[in-house]
């Protein structure tokens, strides 16, 4: 055997699992989920055969789970990008070394208990006896918080903050700090060295958590359902809806197709963007 | 000197990172238009006086003057300095032109467009690279990007360029050109250039002035042939240009003309800088060039064994086994390097002009070290 071909065998062998994986659990079920977009919803619930585009014309049907999904899951990214900016630059540039561990430890510690109860316990602080009665105690009037588009948002954030983090500091962290010297030097005030450098440099990094955060918020169904109480809800919980209650299988394949297409587009567009601002070096999504 | 022809002046000015020394307490000025050489081993402290003067850092004592002015106050974007790091610090999301125009863009008033153009067009031309405007950085050469972060420095037209270890990535060739390029540069710009550097060839072949440091002080400040020439102290001796140390005894101290009794016995006359009373131990430098070579006469003069030859091409270095004294370095000059009389395995006769020994005392040397090896955590 030839090394070329022997290099080849080897990439085809460590490539394998990966493929086989990926085939059998993303590639086939997109497949037959495409195929059931086309098809009827079967008398009893399920999917019967058909060659038809009705279900994607029905797609308004669900707008307002669109609606909110595509309003709240950018917003929520933005909050969390928002507030997890300053919290990365203080951990990358202004932390004493010695004590950064500690902190981007504390960071992570959440993770180790699952959203899951984490969201639960957010449902008792923003219901009826949580805030809204202690406002009350001392004399405001009676608020709602739990069931509202903002419960939503501040589940989101809470939960997804740390995904937003880790990336900009990892960005901000491996910031040449002789390039902010070098500014400074060149006659660029702190201000002025933040957005021509500093802020430049960290948009992969900033990028990386935006998409992140943004694909799984796209699909996220537990907090819209714990917070939002069916008030607010995602296209993740329209899905849930249409799988398991209305058995009506080839509407909520056109509505996960569709939600595919959204993510994708809105994916490429960050990459484009990314590439443009910072200097059409390729950049690694995730 | 009166500070309006000073262009750096340091009063007094230390620093100290915990209980590390990195510079002792310094007095030292630059005139204007001087090019200077800070060169030292890495721990030295020169860095830090670089950083000073460019406001990284701030000093634990005394002043660091710029132009008559204390910059005590002054950050680094309002100090009329520039310079040049090491690695260069270019900006990465930035082409060519943009790195070299970042300076001008700070300027306040705003500039014109038109004229940050014409002026960073005049920078590339300066430093060769007219043309390359819209190049990425990283596709720029080492040498290249030398040059880039050279315009991006003198865009500005500082009072004052200060260079970090400027050569230290290129390679040897490359480095020569430079040498020669920074130093056409700097006459025709009669700006102050101040250079960091560990490297002792291109402190001296380029400066006017070199100031050599060690353990955070300055150990002897002169134009380069002095420093090459007279030496302060052993640490000088050692560090700038090659030489052989021999172990010997002071005798008589006649200072200009010492008397030291070698390890072999032998006595012989020497410089003597720094002192040291009869029966003291010093160290004798002696520089490889100044050492001749002949045929073996038999006389009870110095000599040796040849034991290795190093072929230099205009040069050629020999490695002789002297009894008593161990092992000397000698050069010799491109006719005496092709000749078939020196050869390892021959026997040789070393000479050398009288005024060639430079004795210093050995306790000199003990302290220097220890400061050398206090600072180093620094680095």
């Amino acid at each position: 055997m030839s090394s070329a071909a022997r290099k080849r065998l080897v990439t085809a062998l460590l490539l394998a699992p990966a493929a086989v994986w990926l085939f059998l659990f993303l590639v086939l079920p997109f497949a037959a989920i495409v195929v059931f977009s086309l098809g009827e919803r079967a008398p009893a619930g399920g999917y019967a055969p058909a060659l038809t585009l009705a279900q994607y014309a029905n797609l308004p049907a669900r707008a307002t789970a669109f609606w909110n999904t595509l309003v709240l899951a950018p917003a929520g990214a933005l909050a969390c990008l928002l507030i997890a900016y300053p919290v990365a630059y203080y951990l990358a540039l202004k932390v004493l070394p010695q004590r950064r561990l500690l902190l981007v430890a504390l960071i992570v510690i959440p993770f180790w208990t699952s959203l899951l109860i984490r969201t639960y316990a957010w449902m008792y602080i923003l219901g009826a006896r949580g805030i809204p009665a202690f406002l009350e105690l001392v004399g405001l009037p009676e608020m709602r918080f739990i069931n509202t588009p903002g419960a939503v948002l501040l589940g989101i954030v809470y939960g997804y903050l740390p995904l937003m983090i880790l990336p900009i500091y990892i960005s901000l962290e491996r910031l040449d700090r002789r390039l902010l010297e070098a500014s400074a030097d060149l006659g660029a005030t702190p201000f002025s060295t933040f957005f021509s450098v500093t802020l430049r440099l960290s948009l992969p990094g900033m990028m990386t958590g935006f998409s992140l955060v943004l694909i799984l918020l796209l699909g996220e169904y537990l907090i819209p359902t714990l917070l939002g109480g069916g008030k607010v809800f995602f296209i993740g919980n329209a899905l849930v809806d249409l799988f398991l209650q209305s058995r009506n299988w080839p509407f909520g394949s056109a509505i996960a197709v569709a939600l595919v297409a959204i993510t994708v587009v809105l994916l490429l567009a960050a990459n484009r963007l990314t590439a443009r601002l910072s200097g059409a070096r390729q950049v690694d999504l995730l | 000197m009166a500070s309006e022809t000073l262009d750096i002046e340091f009063r007094g000015v230390s620093k100290r990172y915990g209980d590390v020394t990195a510079v002792h307490p310094t007095d030292f000025a630059v005139p204007k238009g001087a090019f200077i050489a800070l060169l030292g081993p890495s721990g030295c402290g020169k860095t830090t006086c670089l950083r000073m003067i460019g406001g990284f850092e701030q000093p634990t004592t005394g002043q660091v003057l710029i132009g008559g002015a204390d910059m005590a106050e002054v950050p680094p974007y309002r100090r009329p300095v520039n310079m040049v790091f090491q690695h260069y610090a270019l900006f990465p999301h930035f082409d060519v032109s943009a790195n070299v125009a970042y300076g001008l863009r700070q300027v306040r008033p705003r500039l014109t467009s038109s004229e940050i153009a014409r002026r960073t067009a005049d920078a590339l031309a300066m430093v060769q690279l007219a043309g390359f405007g819209k190049r990425k950085v990283h596709e720029l050469s080492g040498g290249q990007q030398q040059r880039v972060a050279l315009a991006r420095a003198l865009v500005n037209r500082p009072s004052v360029l200060l260079l970090d270890e400027p050569l230290a990535a290129l390679d040897k060739k490359l480095r020569t050109d430079m040498q020669i390029e920074l130093q056409n540069l700097q006459r025709e710009l009669g700006i102050t250039f101040v250079l960091v550097t560990h490297d002792q060839e291109e402190a001296l072949s380029m400066s006017d002035v070199v100031c050599v440091m060690n353990g955070g002080r300055i150990v002897q400040l002169g134009a380069p042939d002095e420093i090459y020439d007279r030496p302060a102290d052993r640490f000088v001796a050692a560090f700038v240009g090659k030489t052989n140390f021999l172990d010997g005894t002071v005798v008589e101290n006649g200072g200009n003309a010492a008397r030291i009794r070698l390890a072999n016995g032998m006595e012989i006359g020497a410089r003597l800088t720094g002192g040291g009373a009869p029966g003291a131990a010093v160290s004798v430098s002696l520089r490889p060039e100044a050492l001749r070579l002949g045929a073996a006469t038999g006389e009870t003069g110095l000599g040796g064994i040849i034991r290795n030859r190093i072929f230099l091409g205009s040069t050629a270095e020999y490695a002789i086994e002297v009894p008593g004294l161990g092992t000397l370095l000698a050069t010799a000059d491109h006719d005496a390097a092709r000749s078939d009389l020196l050869r390892p395995g021959d026997e040789v006769a070393i000479s050398f002009n009288p005024g060639a020994p430079l004795a210093f005392p050995v306790a000199d040397n003990k302290t220097t070290q220890r400061e050398t090896s206090h600072v180093e955590v620094l680095s």
